[in-house]
């Protein structure tokens, strides 16, 4: 059995609206996978049914070779869950905090060291401090140790770097890269386009459909035009003039340039240039860049839209 | 030096015998899209504070809309606009009683917020949704509405902080639009973000570490000083080296 999660045209709707529209993929056994979507994109409800807490309406998954139904009982300890929201317990203290969780799953806290060590050895000097006076990047790292306790075989991490500053999120990509060394299959989401790259393999997720499934390079290479970075010190006009060039394909702010893709085929960029002068922008400069995940995933939404 | 919207001088706050912010000087612009970066604990909340008139300095001094920050806080507190990710909008408040809510706040006439909405709900794209509760808006509309918002009463400047977490790409960049004209009409927009793609589409920003100012300039500057192809390594070479940590 090399796929840890076999997901099969999974539906879910509240309500007037649907979560889940026929979520189909596999995860492999030792994959670091990301699910990459925005607030709202329907994350949260995938996690919640692969981790037993919600039944899908329709579709079928298998976790671990556990169909997340019907056998939910002997699933549940095999999973490490990390929610969107911090989950811990604010008024117990940092140890009181992890030894609760290695009970509730039969364990100990000694019994697991070796596999938590990594990361909980960071928080043992504030051991005694209670959990709801941690900063964001101490929170983490102790529901990280949490959801880790029980050495489970697959670990779901509900946007786990949403709110931390860039260096702890940084600093928990390395951890979960050590994690997956250790053999630990990984599933997380991030609303963070620049965090895809730390994946194996990526499922963009857009109104709870699956927009695309491949490698972080594949994905951000199979954008479909070439892609031009154009800069001006006026980025509002050059935006909105460049949106009225007839022909335009896609025009978006991306950092200090501005991505533009042509309708043609073979555009001669001195031409847009010269557009772009004529029009009162005359400190325009252009050059082809790589696409990257983002430019790709605005494509797809905006294919989908039509 | 009417062309600066934000001037500061050795601004220094201590809480105790620690220097939280320690004689930082920088100015902003006009229309200047200004990052405000920094770690857990670098000092920027404080810093930004002192700016908005929630916090006396401990000495140094500052000037924001030519107002100054140890004499007229509350003169400050009425020209600028202040959106946050995590509050800014009341959900169980319809948007019209949302706009109306805060345009009473800023002392706005009945016959000025009347153009108001019009005008919020055209450039945001929410025309048919006047009447609706705002926690039933998606959360891409609320920023925008917020963002509007922030800029009822006509502010010199805004301050935004983590203006566009969690969104997808394209509302994200609709958002960044709003942004840049708001910039282009003369507004002075202050950001700050854990996100250092964010930071990437300001025109300059600077980055705090342990109470100080490490690093100032657009970002294209930054990358190249620094050898970095990204805002975010240069973040980190500098955060890297941090003292401070709140644990």
């Amino acid at each position: 059995m090399s796929h840890v999660v076999e997901i099969s045209d999974i539906s879910k709707t509240f309500k007037d609206v649907q979560a889940l529209q026929n979520i189909t993929f596999d995860v492999e056994k030792g994959e670091l996978f990301g699910l990459i979507g925005s607030d709202g994109a329907g994350k949260t409800t995938l996690f919640r049914i692969l981790t037993t807490l919600l039944t899908p309406d329709s579709g079928r998954a298998t976790v671990l070779g556990r169909d997340v139904v019907k056998e939910f009982r002997q699933l549940r300890p095999l999973l490490g869950y990390m929610p969107g929201r911090f989950s811990l317990y604010q008024d117990l203290t940092v140890e009181e905090n992890i030894r609760f969780f290695a009970s509730v799953f039969g364990t100990t806290l000694e019994a697991n060291y070796d596999l938590i060590k990594p990361i909980y050895s960071q928080l043992e000097p504030f051991s005694t401090r209670l959990a709801g006076a941690l900063s964001g990047g101490m929170k983490q790292k102790l529901a990280l140790s949490c959801a880790l306790i029980h050495e489970p075989d697959l670990l779901i991490l509900d946007e786990p770097t949403t709110g931390v500053d860039a260096v702890s999120r940084k600093e928990f990509w390395e951890m979960l890269h050590h994690l997956k060394q250790q053999g630990i299959t990984i599933i997380a989401s991030t609303p963070y386009m620049d965090e895809a790259g730390q994946c194996d393999r990526v499922a963009l997720i857009q109104s709870g459909r699956i927009l695309k499934i491949s490698s972080p390079d594949e994905v951000a290479k199979s954008f479909s035009s070439t892609l031009y970075g154009i800069k001006s010190k006026q980025r509002f006009r050059l935006i909105q003039t460049l949106r009225e060039y007839r022909f335009a394909k896609s025009v978006h702010p991306f950092g200090e340039s501005v991505h533009y893709a042509d309708r043609r085929d073979q555009p001669d960029p001195e031409e847009i240039i010269n557009y772009l002068k004529d029009k009162g922008i005359d400190d325009a400069s252009i050059q082809t860049i790589e696409s990257t995940i983002e430019d790709t995933f605005m494509e797809l939404m905006e294919e989908s839209h039509e | 030096m009417s062309d600066e919207v934000i001037h500061t001088k050795d601004l220094t706050r201590m809480f105790g015998d620690f220097t939280a912010v320690n004689r930082i000087s920088f100015d902003v612009k006009k229309g200047e899209i200004f990052g405000f970066l920094g770690a857990n604990g670098a000092g920027k909340t404080t810093a930004i504070k002192m700016l908005i008139g929630l916090l006396s300095p401990t000495s140094g001094e500052g000037h924001v809309a030519g107002l100054d920050i140890n004499t007229e806080s509350e003169e400050i507190k009425k020209i600028i606009g202040y959106m946050s990710q995590r509050f800014s909008l009341y959900d169980d408040l319809t948007v019209k009683e949302n706009i109306r809510f805060y345009g009473g706040i800023y002392g706005l006439k009945s016959d000025v917020l009347r153009e108001k909405y019009v005008e919020i709900l055209e450039k945001v794209g929410l025309q048919e949704s006047l009447n609706s509760l705002v926690g039933s808006l998606p959360l891409g509309w609320k920023q925008k509405l917020a963002f509007s918002v922030s800029l009822l009463h006509n502010p010199k400047i805004v301050f935004l902080d983590e203006p566009t977490g969690g969104v997808d790409p394209l509302t994200r960049r609709q958002f960044w639009e709003m942004i840049y004209q708001a910039a282009d009409e003369g507004i002075t927009v202050f950001v700050t973000t854990h996100y250092m793609d964010e930071a990437e589409y300001c025109d300059r920003v600077s980055i705090m570490v342990d109470g100080n100012i490490a690093a100032l300039g657009s970002p294209s500057e930054l990358k190249k000083s620094f050898s970095s192809q990204t805002i975010e390594e240069v973040f980190i070479k500098l955060a890297r080296g941090a003292v401070n940590d709140t644990g």
